[in-house]
């Protein structure tokens, strides 16, 4: 470990190195808002808990670096401050969300298919990886095209290349105006109207059917969402427009709450809708969630057909082989070698993503 | 191997005498030449694997290559390797408007892209200054960027999708046309990794509606330091300019004669501050961001009237790098980056070098992005003059890190900064990309001693020299 390393790094380097000598396997975990998430958790726990604080964060920048284990509320609400956000509207799923479990996630809301995912904004991350070794990867500016881009190979690993200690995100400004509009339309003429809307110059930030009705909010300058409100037409939603959003992205709709799996469904936006069971459409189209009793195999098949893939969100069980969508062999060989590459004995978050990562 | 080559390519597809492998001894680096042991030119992806095939099973080097534009010298051919030149790869399979995509083969060139949807009011964002020429294999490859990346992002934003085949000639499908796809993010890790993990077959590129219209402010500075100050400002007042250029007093006098653009001569300073989006947001906008400059201490604002008049703001800065060859026998063209906070720093830091040096340095770059090219001149025929130019880059690139900044923000390693990589990053980053390397391409085989350098190479800088003005592809904008 490098001379002025925190005493919080070193301990946790610490304890990671003796996990690789005993041989032991780590669980690593930030607010724990996302456990659901992936295939069943094992090993010991491995905490952010202490490793909390911004650690930049200038208006100028917008470019925001904070400890792994800062609350994402926390790091929202600075931001807000400066008249900013995080463009990709991560989910927290709870009060105890990290910025780090976020990273790890790699998930995204309503916003992303129009601003950009969680790792088209991930700059820069610093890590220990299974020997112990504090590394940093990527930087705190916008252009940096030194090296493999590691920092953004993170976004979406769910911990199991390295304990995430810190990241830097770029942000951008908060719209100066918002509206959100209505309309009473079937899942097919929803599919067309919001494909015909993004290849146009419209300031639209989010989307999203279910039963019957569209809302679609319009973010930007004021004369831009006003422009863009006359020539969508549909009605104006004049009250709990920011709630519904606020509960779509953290899925606190009723939707979500239904006792069935939830499958998260991701397809090239165009696609047909889906014929079985309950569906929420998101992102223009492109992210299906779709609840009620589907076989697995059939949902996997039917996403793949369409150029998608196909993720088993939430669930009591997650049969076998887990929940994500299978990887061809040779592209899980590539898995494994670059997990090997941070870390060589697999301790952390073992099969997680993939029974055998 | 020429004649197992020979055997798997159409008739012509394999160079191998001198005068035919002349024209590939470098890329844009030019300072850097080796006549390469072959050229192979496949015409489609089922050639591209069987040559890696071939030499994967002989142990011999590949090295892609795509229009040769690159300044860092990523595509620089080695005697003992075979450059695979994509540029016979360069069809455009499909366009779907409806989905906003293009799926094209990596020789096609990035302008073109943009040309063939422009009848569907679609284009495609990433604008290197070398557009006209550049493949987006080549771009995918150094992750380009270009003037309007503030806003619109670099290749890793706007790529869908690739194709790439391994050192062994199996095809990856990276990416989807979903907007997610499962396991680690592989696109990410692919581009800006200059050719060393597999060499990209197919490019699925994300197409962006075009902006309505668009606007830019000519704003001048009596100092550098207020300018580099306005830029941040600009941006703590929300606003993300389309474009944000800066010039120094040193450019502006270089380029003025040139382009005619009408720049203030007596400015320290200048900024073009581009706003782009419908008639109404343009014009808030552009109404919002003169307010800012004109607080920040800007002498003059001028607002183009009309779009021959933004093309004709825009002019000097494209033409920047060939005025400045005019100002100096030679110069060093850096390309550091920096977080904008320390822009105003970071150039008085450069303009204390130049005392200390006692040689003089242009200012020109993407100040939006915190991405400087400082141009740093100087007469080689002077005796100490290079030494001294090189020490004094050296020193800026350090700047850059020590701020928290990138040793390179858009020309990539390639060759030209390997040393600079080890200010960079320690020893232990970069066993780990050797690792990421490994992973991909265990015998090292793709592009060798590019990008990554070894650990026991950490000694001394190198960069792009410019003789004469004599830059290289002089046809093209470099920004």
């Amino acid at each position: 470990m490098p001379a002025g390393v925190s005493e919080e790094l070193q301990s946790l380097a610490e304890r990671i190195r003796a996990a690789a000598t005993q041989r032991r396997v780590l669980r690593i975990r930030g607010g724990g808002s996302k456990d659901f998430y992936g295939a069943a958790l094992q090993g010991e726990l491995l905490e952010t808990t202490h490793l909390t604080g911004i650690v930049d964060c200038e208006p100028t920048e917008l470019v925001i670096t904070a400890r792994a284990g800062t609350a994402l509320a926390a790091i929202e609400c600075r931001l807000s401050e400066h008249g900013q956000m995080l463009a990709f509207e991560p989910p927290r799923f709870g009060e105890r969300a990290t910025i780090g479990g976020a990273v790890a996630s790699g998930l995204s809301g309503p916003r992303r298919p129009y601003c950009g995912a969680l790792r088209d904004f991930v700059l820069g991350v610093q890590i220990i990886d299974g020997r112990g070794e504090l590394l940093r990867f990527g930087g705190r500016v916008i252009k940096n095209v030194a090296g493999f881009d590691v920092a953004r190979l993170m976004a979406g690993s769910l911990g199991t290349l390295g304990l995430l200690t810190e990241v830097t995100l770029k942000t951008v400004p908060r719209p100066k105006a918002e509206c959100t509009l209505q309309f009473e339309l079937d899942q097919p003429l929803a599919l067309e109207r919001m494909s015909r809307w993004a290849a146009r110059p419209l300031p639209i930030s989010a989307t999203a059917w279910h039963g019957g009705r569209l809302l679609v909010r319009l973010s930007g300058a004021q004369a831009a969402v006003r422009a863009a409100r006359q020539e969508l037409g549909g009605e104006l939603m004049q009250q709990g427009a920011g709630e519904y959003w606020e509960a779509l992205r953290e899925q606190r709709l009723e939707f979500f709450s239904a006792a069935q799996p939830l499958w998260r469904i991701s397809l090239p936006a165009h696609a047909p809708p889906l014929t079985s069971g309950d569906s929420l459409l998101e992102w223009g189209g492109a992210l299906r969630w779709l609840r009620g009793p589907v076989e697995s195999d059939a949902v996997r098949a039917l996403a793949c057909r369409l150029g998608g893939h196909a993720t088993l969100f939430r669930a009591s069980t997650k049969p076998a082989p887990g929940p994500f969508h299978p990887l061809s062999p040779s592209m899980l060989a590539l898995h494994r070698r670059l997990k090997a590459v941070f870390d060589p004995q697999g301790l952390f978050n073992p099969g997680r993503l993939y029974p055998t990562l | 191997m020429i004649a197992r080559l020979r055997r798997a390519l159409a008739p012509g597809a394999v160079l191998y005498e001198q005068e035919d492998l002349r024209p590939y001894e470098c890329d844009a680096l030019t300072m850097h030449r080796e006549l390469p042991l072959a050229v192979v030119l496949p015409s489609d992806e089922a050639e591209v694997t069987a040559v890696l095939e071939l030499c994967h099973e002989a142990g011999v080097p590949v090295i892609a290559r795509g229009a040769g534009t690159g300044l860092s010298g990523g595509a620089t051919p080695r005697s003992d390797a075979v450059l695979m030149s994509l540029a016979r790869l360069s069809r455009i399979l499909e366009i779907d408007p409806h989905a906003r995509i293009a799926r094209v083969q990596p020789g096609v060139r990035n302008l073109a892209i943009s040309e063939a949807v422009a009848s569907h009011g679609l284009y495609y964002a990433p604008d290197p200054s070398s557009q006209i020429a550049c493949t987006i294999g080549g771009n995918v490859a150094e992750n380009s960027g270009g003037v309007h990346c503030l806003k619109y992002g670099l290749t890793v934003h706007n790529v869908l999708a690739l194709r790439a085949a391994t050192v062994e000639g199996e095809v990856l499908a990276i990416g989807a046309g979903a907007l997610d796809w499962p396991g680690y993010d592989l696109l990410a890790l692919l581009t800006g990794s200059e050719g060393l993990l597999a060499v990209v077959t197919e490019v699925t590129v994300r197409l962006i509606p075009k902006p309505e219209c668009a606007r830019v402010i000519l704003a001048a500075f009596d100092s550098i330091v207020t300018a580099g100050r306005a830029v941040a400002d600009i941006i703590a007042a929300g606003i993300i300019p389309a474009g944000l250029e800066m010039m120094d007093r040193a450019t502006i006098a270089a380029v003025e004669p040139f382009v005619r653009a009408g720049y203030p001569l007596d400015a320290e300073a200048i900024l073009l501050c581009e706003s782009d989006g419908t008639a109404h947001e343009v014009h808030e906008e552009v109404a919002h961001m003169e307010e800012v400059l004109r607080r920040a201490g800007a002498t003059e604002c001028r607002v183009s009237r009309d779009e021959a008049e933004r093309v004709r703001f825009w002019a000097g800065r494209k033409a920047a790098f060939p005025a400045v060859g005019t100002l100096a026998p030679d110069y060093y063209c850096m390309d550091g980056s920096i977080p904008r906070k320390c822009l105003a720093a970071v150039l008085e830091a450069i303009r204390e070098m130049e005392i200390k040096y006692g040689l003089r340095c242009a200012n020109v770059f993407h100040a939006g992005d915190g991405n400087l090219h400082p141009l740093i001149l100087f007469d080689a025929n002077v005796p100490q003059e290079a030494a001294r130019a090189e020490a004094f880059g050296g020193e800026i690139l350090e700047l850059c890190v020590r701020h928290g900044g990138s040793i390179t923000g858009e020309h990539g390693v390639g060759v030209e900064k390997l040393d600079h990589m080890c200010v960079q990053f320690g020893a232990r980053e970069l066993e780990v990309f050797h690792g990421v390397k490994r992973a991909f391409d265990e015998r090292g085989l793709l592009n060798p001693g590019k990008a990554l350098p070894s650990l026991h190479r950490c000694a001394e800088f190198g960069r792009l020299h410019v003789h004469a003005g004599q830059i290289p592809h002089p046809e093209l904008p470099r920004f």
